[in-house]
């Protein structure tokens, strides 16, 4: 939902402190959850997530959350699905040059993370998305990575430039 | 030489130079950069032809006046030929052109093999672009790609040269010498963050970039300012571009429906004041170079002079950017000038 959106970039400061403190809450439960079920309660966990951050920031469940390093905006809603953005064609009020009555993602971006605590981390760089975890929970991921790195097993990890 | 017979470059000029300390690449581009002269480029248009002459055509209207040729990869989403096509032609008679990759049309997999085959063939400077929607070009129909963006192009370029291998961690035998760099548009919002998508690009490997139109240089001068600041024109050449508007009505149109493109009222009145419209569009460029030259940090510039690529030489040589320097031309231009 559009105003819900704006609404979550004009107080990314609440939705931050909100998912700082809910985060250790969540992701502990839902480990739980996934490995007590034997990976049986994923599908409605992801439900779930999809639900939640689907109606707060049109979520479009790409399966690799960058949401508190983007201003609580959603990259994903850039119909160039930019990861670093904003690109240059920005219109003069601030709109997206493909969907002019769309206001740039990467404007509300910026202008979220100034608004966060931990605003500084849209200044990362991020590699593009992950497209095989399309569609896939982003929290049971980062539980799958927390994992693999605790054991040693990362694959390959995407380029690092900083 | 002891490359093989059928290898580009077993004569001059095509030959790649030697390698120098704390050069990327072995192309010329970089070479004027890092010797501290003031840079020109410029680009074409490539042709709706599948001939390679009308490039070779294209590309001598700028000969002796500018040190790198951008081959733009479906600009604005339209289909031309291709910029690696345009790139390779360039390169075996001795250009250094830049190859602008585009992330509109291609995704991870083609895009690491195009930089793979576009340096086999001698290209040794890419610029990378997120690139425009397919909606703004002549088939909006197409399926837009942007599996990455400039930036993610950037550090898999980085990736490729630094680290010789692909994305997936699969090791290349020879990796491609690419002088990498890539766009900035310091006049649409959010203007106060242009410097740090500056600092981002910087920091995903851009060794130079290239800038939107500037008719506005108060807007931009305010940006270099911030860039000396973070040391940002220490780590990357900067090249502010410039161009021609044909006249009022073209400044009006490009402003209306080109993305990105801003031109502030006071240039369109200067137009439509001016007895021949065209020559005053011109003038404009021309003081545009000067003035770009004396800003601090500033180490180049780039004349986008769209059906006007005849002029580029007379204007540069007007400017005197290049004091007494003549920049690189193939030796024989007669056959194809």
């Amino acid at each position: 939902m559009y105003s819900l959106r704006r609404f979550a970039t004009r107080h990314s400061r609440a939705f931050e402190a909100f998912y700082n403190f809910a985060e250790p809450v969540i992701l502990p439960i839902m480990s739980g959850l996934s490995k007590l079920s034997g990976g049986r309660l994923d599908a409605p966990m992801t439900w779930v997530e999809k639900q939640a951050k689907g109606a707060l920031f049109d979520c479009q469940m790409c399966g690799n959350c960058v949401l508190s390093s983007t201003g609580m905006t959603c990259p994903m809603n850039c119909p160039k699905t930019i990861r670093n953005g904003p690109c240059g064609g920005v219109r003069e009020n601030g709109n997206c040059e493909v969907k002019p009555e769309m206001r740039c993602v990467w404007v509300e971006a910026w202008d979220g993370a100034s608004r966060m605590r931990g605003g500084d981390k849209i200044h990362t760089v991020q590699f593009a998305s992950d497209r095989s975890k399309r569609g896939t929970s982003a929290w049971l991921n980062i539980l799958k990575q927390r994992e693999l790195e605790a054991a040693g097993r990362v694959k390959s990890a995407p380029p690092r430039t900083q | 030489m002891n490359a093989p017979d059928h290898h580009p470059f077993v004569e001059d000029p095509g030959s790649p130079l030697p390698p120098l300390e704390g050069h990327v690449s072995l192309g010329r581009f970089e070479r004027v950069l890092r010797a501290g002269q003031f840079a020109v480029t410029s680009e074409i248009a490539p042709p709706d032809s599948a001939d390679a002459e009308e490039v070779y055509r294209r590309a001598a209207l700028f000969d002796g006046a500018i040190d790198a040729i951008n081959a733009t990869d479906g600009s604005g989403a339209n289909c031309h030929m291709s910029s690696v096509a345009v790139c390779a032609l360039l390169s075996h008679i001795g250009y250094s052109p830049i190859l602008q990759i585009s992330c509109r049309d291609k995704n991870r997999i083609a895009i690491q093999g195009d930089v793979l085959g576009a340096a086999a063939m001698g290209v040794c400077n890419v610029l990378a672009l997120t690139g425009d929607d397919v909606s703004a070009g002549d088939h909006p129909e197409a399926k837009p790609v942007f599996d990455l963006d400039s930036i993610s192009l950037l550090s898999t370029i980085k990736t490729m040269r630094d680290e010789s291998k692909f994305l997936s961690g699969r090791k290349l035998d020879m990796p491609p010498k690419i002088f990498a760099g890539s766009s900035i548009n310091p006049f649409v919002p959010p203007v106060e963050n242009r410097v740090d998508q500056l600092k981002k690009k910087i920091d995903a490997g851009a060794e130079f970039i290239q800038s939107q139109y500037c008719f506005d240089l108060t807007i931009l001068k305010d940006m270099m300012a911030r860039a000396v600041d973070a040391g940002l024109t220490e780590r990357a050449f900067i090249l502010p571009g410039v161009g021609t508007l044909a006249s009022a009505r073209t400044a009006r149109w490009l402003r209306t429906n080109v993305p990105g493109v801003y031109i502030p009222d006071e240039i369109i009145l200067r137009l439509e004041g001016a007895e021949n419209q065209k020559r005053e569009g011109q003038k404009i460029c021309v003081e545009l170079m000067q003035q770009v030259k004396e800003i601090d940090g500033v180490h180049g510039v780039h004349i986008m002079a769209y059906k006007q690529e005849e002029f580029v030489r007379e204007m540069v040589a007007e400017s005197g950017v290049l004091d007494d320097r003549e920049a690189w031309a193939p030796e024989d231009t007669g056959a194809i000038a």
